[in-house]
């Protein structure tokens, strides 16, 4: 049976973990390469990079730390943030990523998906979508509403669209980030997570707002994801990634335990 | 030497570093003759079969891939690497090497809340006993990527099963000198890399 999924997304700039993510060990802070060791070591199923480097000219660095980290962790690494061409993509993987993940460029130019999808592979290709709950209307039949620039910039797109359009054009899994749930740590969004889950035929990737145990084992079962994005919880030391799949195993789900 | 089969599947380069991990000095080829000469092979691959094979056949790797086996070296296959070993596969009506009778099937499910492509860890129940797998234990998860299975003629080629939906496929085969997984193991954390640390060692034969 297929073990549910738990993803670790770390935010890099200019080569070195984001100050929103702090550390209990000092000598720790700032190295990527360091923190994803750490959480492999511990049981990690996937880890996700996302590069939030401001200028494209600091874009090669982030080649060097996926580089490093795939010397030494040897689970599915998968690395979003300013991804616009397949050349981005590809440059990727050669380094070391296994999953590419595009977001706002795709939002602006869709076929950005079938391109990354012929040439890396579907099962490579990775739709982030940034979501913002809305009221119903038929301008936004299922209530939500696609973002991009970190959910400062309203696209107009219906979100339940933009899923199945990007499942139909060759993404190979989706990530639904609510905008609403990030950084509350209140859980996740279920009921945007359930809808986008039901209605697309390819594995859904939940992210924002968790912050306690509670909330992964509600999105992995109630909200019918495959898998469940965590950050803040375990980099700051509160939760560890081998205690919270422990904790979600004794509530009876099916996760990795022997590693 | 030991050389990583390049025909523009993918994750060569994954392949390569988890080789160098476990202290295999492993080159990328693209070369028939290259391979020809190699101690032992990894057939690696994620993506489509379609292109793969076509791409194989190009290259000539294709026939040099059937001489090597029947050569008796040491073969080893991953995840499309399995598949393409087989006679036939769905994906794309391709004829494959046929070094192993079976073909590939699309996951077809009536329960259309299983999703394909079959993407994550999962567990490999062992069915035989096999060098490689001296480590591994029954209900160990690897890590999973593909929308098609093996459906082989012969079910004594079959060393380890996995479940998925409704379908049990084969996860793991084996003859003599080649042995192929479905599953990632340059992907698979710890147990996948021991298990590329054995074929290190290993020199055919299945016990």
């Amino acid at each position: 049976m297929l073990s549910k999924r738990i993803i670790a997304c770390l935010d890099v700039r200019d080569g070195k973990l984001a100050k929103s993510v702090r550390f209990v060990d000092t000598k720790d802070i700032g190295d990527p390469v360091s923190k994803a060791k750490e959480y492999y070591d511990d049981g990690l199923d996937e880890l996700v990079f996302y590069d939030i480097t401001a200028s494209s000219e600091e874009r090669n660095i982030m080649l060097d730390v996926v580089s490093r980290v795939a010397e030494k962790v040897f689970i599915p690494l998968s690395v979003g943030g300013g991804i616009r061409t397949v050349d981005d993509a590809n440059r990727l993987l050669w380094a070391g990523a296994e999953k590419i993940n595009v977001n706002s460029a795709a939002v602006k130019r869709p076929e950005l998906i079938a391109e990354c999808a012929h040439s890396i592979g579907t099962q490579n290709t990775v739709l982030s979508m940034d979501i913002l709950k809305v009221e119903m209307s038929p301008e936004f039949p299922s209530g939500y509403e696609i973002v991009i620039n970190g959910g400062r910039t309203p696209m107009g797109i219906d979100a339940l669209e933009w899923a199945l359009k990007g499942e139909d054009l060759g993404a190979g899994e989706l990530v639904v980030n609510s905008i609403d749930a990030d950084g509350t740590r209140e859980g996740y969004e279920i009921k945007l997570t359930r809808m986008i889950a039901e209605a697309v035929s390819i594995p859904v990737i939940a992210s924002g707002g968790a912050g306690k145990p509670e909330h992964l084992y509600e999105v992995l079962t109630e909200g019918k994801a495959d898998a469940a994005l965590i950050a803040s919880m375990v980099h700051f030391g509160e939760y560890t990634v081998s205690g919270l799949k422990k904790w979600l195993h004794d509530k009876g789900l099916k996760v990795r335990l022997r590693y | 030497m030991v050389h990583i089969v390049d025909y523009d599947a993918g994750n060569v380069r994954s392949v390569q570093r988890a080789c160098q991990h476990v202290g295999i000095d492993a080159q990328i080829t693209a070369d028939p003759e290259a391979l020809l000469k190699s101690d032992k092979v990894i057939f690696p691959g994620v993506g489509s079969a379609e292109s793969a094979v076509d791409t194989l056949k190009t290259r000539g790797l294709d026939e040099a891939l059937k001489d090597f086996y029947r050569s008796g070296r040491p073969l080893l296959g991953i995840c499309l690497g399995l598949q393409i070993i087989l006679e036939y596969t769905e994906e794309g009506s391709r004829d494959c090497l046929g070094l192993m009778e079976g073909a590939c099937e699309r996951f077809d499910f009536t329960d259309g809340s299983i999703k394909v492509p079959h993407i994550g860890w999962n567990e490999v129940e062992m069915v035989q006993s096999h060098p490689l797998l001296k480590d591994v234990r029954s209900g160990d998860e690897f890590y999973f990527v593909h929308s098609y299975f093996a459906n082989l003629k012969e079910s004594s080629s079959i060393y380890g099963v996995t479940e998925y939906g409704e379908k049990q496929f084969a996860s793991i085969i084996a003859s003599d000198n080649l042995f192929a997984t479905q599953f990632h193991l340059e992907k698979s954390g710890e147990l996948g890399l021991r298990l590329l640390a054995e074929f290190a060692d290993w020199q055919g034969g299945s016990c």
